[in-house]
């Protein structure tokens, strides 16, 4: 390791030739021309909710939103009356896939779905061996929020079994409630504020669809590295 | 052979070669189609390229500021903040993590800084295996070459040729399916993952209010890297700050419409440590580290300073008459496309670099599709006034000065014409030699004949 010294001053020379050439301003984007500094108070970014894709008032407008842009992501969506109907739903994903164990994590709603399967269960919680995760057939979590506007799931290595649980297993299934559908990104990011305040998880990871690639003369192929199919069960 | 005529003579081969040119368009077409699709999406993208540019304007002309934030925050956290002024301080901090950590195997996430710094190649020389995740990524790291575009690095290959090369290299090549060949792919990869010691990762945004780091991928390979691997390194521009965490909500969708036409990026995360206490996976141990490697000559220059404002999304590339004719591996830069060719005088030096400047139309395709608003098709012709400024041409300024003498007297001027009536035949008996003085013209084009009465003549003579 170099010292301690010699990073600093790494640190100072770098920061002393931005110093410097920040001494003369730059023109405003936009303005040709003009170098007036900028000075408004508020974030330039703080309207975006009026320029991003629009999303529709009421609660309903926005599950079909979310529900329209599932389909198109590829990633399934099933809603439900009550939590009641949520095992038969897995249970039915479970033998069409042959699961034979599963990953999750400790919390209400993830005990309740991994156990109504009757499963083998690796719980991350308390560190896991990740060869045995690999072995798993699917990675059953919680999440943050679901996101109307993009058909985005948002999950915090807190919230959701730690970083490798919505990424290792080939089928991530998140369970999640009714209330946590936010409309769009900035209230996403809103709510990210207000729940973690200066205390955020580590890892935050705002999912949209499943693993995917197009690398391959632009063909689209699920399942690069991450999860092949995403199944959201919301009730 | 200098950069210049290495250039020239790649450009006529890309361009003559019709089979790269459909795989090209072919590619581009698909990518149109989704992408204008998603900007119509939006209630109104001008607004939010304008409010992007403004953002990034506050970010860049805030620096240092920016950056004090950035690592303060990142530090609180456990996390090792390096800082490199070049490409080989980047390096060695680099390889003095990887002994200290007595690390064989290393897994990386895209990161085109990485490319810049040349990182694969001197990690390899000291012995340590390197292996790009990417799918892209690992198809050019395969045939040994660096990637064609910074966002699409494998679109210049069909998949035969992939399949081809992964029956060569991996053995494994059960068709030409897209489908198939990225679950060879992803199988290869799964065992590198979990047993790595050092997952390496690139950063699209650097959060100065909460110190975070904010990685966008498709394929969830950067989620692996970061996620398994005892100890991860992540290599950034200095550039790439955000003042706030909000701010993302408009960015991550604009580089996703942006750059391949999709609502959102399929993963966008953002990490602001190594594993904390409580926390049940994740690295030990999490170093970053800042690049500025002439980023801050960049800055120096008020005119040009926007181009750091740029965040890598490649549709600046995508929509170049120069770049969709050429192709990204003529112009031998880390950075190709309208972008590179304002960048890389800056970054690699002006002289050498200046005809990137010159291989443009100047239509303004690129500062249209940026989301960012760069001005750079007026940054290409700064880029040719300094080049010219700094060390002017010898002889294109005599040949000018003759010009305007010539053409500011008309008695001259009638004589050159008469000369050039008389010469014509001469001309057209060496015509597209080397011996044609009009060659770069004749090649490939006919040299209408002069008349001997010019439109003036004409003019005055007619009745």
């Amino acid at each position: 390791m170099k010292t301690g010294e010699t990073i600093l001053s790494e640190r100072e020379k770098i920061l002393g030739r931005i110093r410097e050439a920040l001494k003369f301003s730059a023109p405003l984007p936009g303005s040709h021309g003009e170098t007036s500094a900028h000075s408004t108070t508020e974030s330039p970014a703080s309207h975006a909710r009026e320029w991003l894709p629009s999303v529709g008032a009421s609660g309903t407008e926005q599950f079909d939103l979310f529900a329209k842009n599932c389909a198109d992501l590829k990633a399934d969506f099933q809603l439900f009356a009550s939590r009641d109907e949520l095992p038969a739903a897995l249970k039915k994903i479970a033998a069409a896939e042959k699961w034979s164990r599963i990953a999750s994590h400790d919390g209400e709603l993830s005990n309740f779905a991994s156990q109504s399967l009757g499963l083998p269960i690796l719980l991350t919680d308390k560190g896991y061996d990740v060869q045995e995760m690999e072995k798993c057939d699917a990675g059953i979590s919680e999440c943050d929020a679901l996101i109307a506007q993009t058909g985005g799931v948002v999950v915090t290595n807190r919230s959701a079994g730690g970083r490798a649980l919505s990424v290792l297993p080939p089928h991530h299934i998140v369970i999640a409630r009714r209330e946590q559908l936010v409309a769009d990104l900035p209230a996403a990011f809103a709510m990210l504020q207000q729940k973690y305040a200066d205390n955020y998880p580590s890892m935050i990871s705002f999912i949209t669809g499943p693993s995917r690639t197009g690398d391959i003369e632009r063909i689209l192929v699920l399942g690069a590295h991450g999860p092949k199919k995403l199944t959201i069960l919301c009730f | 052979m200098s950069f210049v005529s290495q250039f020239k003579s790649l450009a006529s081969e890309k361009t003559r070669d019709l089979r790269h040119r459909s795989v090209i368009r072919t590619a581009l077409r698909s990518y149109e189609v989704v992408r204008d699709k998603r900007k119509a999406a939006f209630q109104s993208w001008e607004s939010a390229r304008q409010a992007a540019a403004e953002t990034k304007w506050e970010a860049i002309n805030h620096l240092d500021e920016h950056l004090v934030a950035l690592t303060a925050k990142l530090e609180a956290r456990g996390t090792k903040v390096h800082w490199a002024s070049n490409g080989a301080q980047a390096r060695e901090i680099i390889s003095q993590i990887l002994r200290d950590k007595k690390a064989r195997s290393i897994i990386k996430s895209k990161a085109m800084t990485s490319e810049e710094i040349h990182l694969n190649h001197a990690l390899e020389k000291e012995g340590f295996t390197v292996v790009e995740s990417d799918l892209g990524e690992f198809i050019v790291q395969l045939r040994h070459e660096p990637p064609y575009h910074i966002v699409f690095p494998s679109m210049h290959l069909t998949r035969g040729e992939i399949k081809d090369l992964f029956q060569k290299e991996l053995g494994d090549a059960p068709s030409d399916s897209p489908e198939e060949l990225t679950m060879v792919a992803r199988r290869v990869m799964r065992q590198k993952y979990l047993t790595a010691d050092v997952g390496f990762t690139g950063g699209n945004f650097a959060i100065a209010e909460t110190g975070m780091i904010s990685i966008t991928e498709n394929e969830g390979n950067a989620r692996l890297t970061a996620a398994l691997p005892k100890t991860m390194i992540t290599l950034m521009g200095i550039e790439k700050v955000l003042p706030r965490f909000a701010d993302l909500a408009l960015f991550l969708p604009m580089l996703a419409t942006a750059g391949a036409g999709q609502p959102m990026t399929c993963y966008n995360t953002m990490y602001s440590g190594p594993r904390q206490p409580g926390e049940c996976d994740g690295p030990e141990e999490w170093h970053v580290v800042l690049l500025d490697n002439r980023r801050t000559e960049l800055l120096a220059d008020a005119e040009q300073r926007d181009s750091l404002h740029c965040i890598r999304c490649g549709a600046c590339l995508n929509v170049c008459p120069i770049f969709r004719n050429v192709g990204g591996h003529t112009y031998g830069t880390t950075y190709s496309g309208p972008v590179g060719a304002v960048i890389t005088p800056h970054l690699r030096g002006l002289q050498d670099w200046k005809h990137l400047s010159n291989a443009s139309t100047l239509c303004g395709g690129c500062t249209e599709a940026c989301p960012v608003k760069i001005d750079l098709h007026h940054h290409l012709l700064q880029n040719r006034r300094n080049a010219s400024t700094s060390e002017p041409a010898f002889f294109e300024k005599l040949a000018y000065k003759t010009f305007a003498i010539v053409a500011n007297e008309p008695a001259f001027w009638s004589l050159a014409k008469k000369i050039g009536w008389l010469t014509q035949p001469l001309q057209s008996l060496v015509k597209g030699t080397t011996l044609d003085p009009a060659r770069a013209w004749t090649k490939t084009r006919d040299l209408p004949p002069q008349p001997l009465e010019s439109f003036k003549d004409w003019w005055r003579n007619r009745k």
